[in-house]
């Protein structure tokens, strides 16, 4: 069928322009059967508590990534894309559906406001992001390292760390 | 860090002291629930007061019963524990950046070494999620091949836990028993992949290799074992008071909890939440077999004892009709794109043997986009989140392993119980810190 709407001389696509979709006032793209939801930082811990309120039960994941290296991104109009991005993944049980809420993150302020009153789980994955991204938690209880040494230096999941040519840190060990 | 300071149960170390729920209102429950210990290792470690009546003690991170190297620091009043925080990280080996310079071929290598108890289902997330990006259809026998391989790995997985469940709890001779038939189920996994363990068998577009001559024979034969093996435990253990009174209301749970904490797998099952993705949200041919959820009442370690050894007559159920049903054909796509040329083509085509250097050395180029696949481990919820730059190699990888967040429910599991307890405990979590620490 798409061939043969390709093959007409129609000069848009008709699927690619229907009126974008809104939840909660943040734009929805659908990519490969999955809603994505992109919020802005502020609308953020709203956006999860309403939707938790709706049945969006269990926050299963927050992600970092680095987008430093990959400018090729397909945002939603309206949607600045910044360095960083947090994906925070939402379940609800009773819709048996999946939801991403992608977040752009700037690396001149790497805030996000924390996640930790509406999913106290999200307490250990916020850590992991802040550990390995340096992405901070505004108002997250125990912004530590988790599987890094605490006096590592360096976010090593960052596109600029580089691999293979980092000395080897040990704790305490004599200067020379 | 962020406590009020009018927080009612402000103690010499903060306001991180945990109150009886009585007490402590409703979001400092929640605080509980997602309960931290509040201050840094040193304070925790030197300066604890005199008069609060508290100990603070390290469990691990060489600890027998730790399964690994996960490390536990205990508030104690008396033999009670107060707070736990776990502390992990020993392991950390920084997989999810490794797993960045190696192309989606290579990837399968590393994510299988992360849940080195249940391998296949690391591989099998990885393939998933990669397969979403390139938009691959598989062949049935494919999809078949890899959920037989799912559920045998799964009963290999929770006879591990059987066995070591019983070691913690002293029952020794339970974990030769589970270790006996777990061996059994790596033999037939040796048999299929080559390997024991961290078999690489499950690939982008299929499987590694068909299944060998005479499998069905050798998987039947085991899984006439197991139901009378599984009555053997029953009566060792299930029915034995003493091993009743070790875990009955010991680590309970409730679904609000878990849910909160974000815990999946047995550990939300126990609850009495029936919730699994084969049977939710099925992935592979799970719609097409017949198999029953596991769900306990209580949410306490016997529940989640009993819900591992009958998960493991609800694999073997799946694992016959898998027999029955496998179909024919193809054990991988068929696009010329993600699969090499068979060999023989490549003594008498010069262009397959390029293609066939290309995909082993370049790799295949996976188009942009995102995706995150999940499947249900003996664990819980394991997912993959791809980020696809559109070249060969994965931009982000990241696993969302079940025992990570798993992990983070220690702490209210702990609350309030014996110190005597928390190696059922942990036990009952079962981590795998291959998985925590990635």
């Amino acid at each position: 069928m798409s061939e043969t709407t390709a093959a007409t001389d129609e000069p848009v696509a008709p699927d690619a322009a229907p009126e974008p979709e809104l939840l909660h006032g943040a734009p929805v793209v659908r990519v490969r059967g999955q809603r994505v939801v992109h919020a802005s930082r502020d609308e953020l811990v709203g956006l999860v508590r309403t939707l938790r309120d709706e049945g969006w039960l269990q926050c299963l994941d927050v992600i970092g990534v680095d987008q430093l290296a990959n400018p090729h991104r397909d945002l939603p109009e309206g949607i600045a894309p910044e360095r960083f991005e947090l994906v925070v993944l939402l379940i609800s049980h009773s819709a048996r559906e999946r939801l991403r809420i992608c977040v752009q993150v700037p690396e001149s302020d790497p805030v996000v406001p924390t996640l930790f009153e509406v999913h106290p789980g999200t307490e250990a994955m916020e850590r992991e992001a802040f550990d390995l991204f340096g992405i901070r938690f505004d108002g997250h209880p125990d912004l530590t390292r988790i599987l890094m040494p605490e006096d590592w230096e360096g976010h090593p999941l960052r596109k600029d760390y580089g691999i293979g040519r980092i000395p080897v840190q040990f704790k305490d060990a004599p200067d020379a | 860090m962020t406590a009020t300071e009018e927080s009612p149960h402000l103690t010499d170390e903060g306001a991180q002291e945990m109150a009886p729920r009585i007490v402590a209102g409703g979001t400092e429950v929640l605080r509980e629930v997602g309960s931290v210990l509040r201050m840094s290792e040193a304070e925790a470690g030197e300066d604890a007061p005199d008069d609060a009546e508290t100990t603070i003690i390290n469990m691990g991170p060489q600890h027998p019963s730790t399964h690994g190297v996960l490390r536990l620091m205990l508030e104690l009043d008396g033999e009670t524990v107060l707070r736990t925080k776990p502390v992990i990280g020993y392991l950390h080996t920084g997989m999810e950046k490794t797993g960045e310079s190696l192309t989606y071929l290579q990837g399968g290598t590393n994510v299988t070494r992360m849940d080195y108890a249940s391998p296949i289902f690391n591989e099998l997330a990885f393939c998933l999620s990669a397969e979403q990006l390139l938009g691959l259809e598989l062949p049935p026998r494919a999809t078949w091949i890899r959920m037989l391989m799912s559920e045998l790995n799964r009963l290999t997985s929770h006879f591990l836990f059987l066995a070591t469940n019983g070691m913690d709890l002293g029952s020794t001779s339970m974990m030769i028993y589970g270790w006996r038939e777990r061996e059994e189920g790596l033999r037939i996994l040796e048999m299929i992949t080559g390997l024991r363990m961290n078999h690489n068998f499950i690939r982008v577009g299929g499987t590694a290799a068909d299944l060998p001559d005479g499998w069905q024979q050798r998987l039947t034969e085991y899984l006439d074992s197991i139901p009378e093996r599984l009555e053997e435990y029953e009566v060792l253990m299930t029915n034995q008071p003493i091993w009743r009174e070790r875990l009955q209301g010991v680590g309970s749970i409730t679904t609000e909890e878990a849910l909160a904490l974000g815990a999946t797998g047995p550990i939300l099952r126990s609850t009495g939440y029936a919730w699994d993705l084969r049977r939710d949200m099925p992935y592979l041919a799970y719609d097409q077999v017949d198999f029953d959820v596991i769900v306990g009442t209580y949410g306490d370690c016997f529940d989640r004892y009993a819900i591992r050894l009958n998960e493991v007559r609800e694999s073997v159920k799946i694992l016959r009709q898998v027999i029955e049903m496998m179909p024919a054909g193809d054990y991988r796509t068929q696009d010329k794109k993600v699969t090499p040329p068979p060999r023989a083509r490549i003594d008498e085509s010069m262009e397959a043997l390029i293609h066939h250097f290309k995909i082993f050395t370049e790799g295949f180029k996976v188009p942009e986009g995102d995706a995150y696949a999940a499947v249900e481990s003996p664990r819980g919820e394991l997912g993959v989140y791809l980020v696809s730059d559109g070249s060969a190699k994965p931009y982000r990888m990241h696993v969302r392993g079940p025992s990570f967040v798993n992990l983070q429910v220690l702490p209210h599991l702990m609350h309030g119980g014996l110190i005597a307890d928390a190696v059922a405990i942990i036990s009952s979590v079962d981590p795998i810190m291959g998985e925590v620490d990635r």
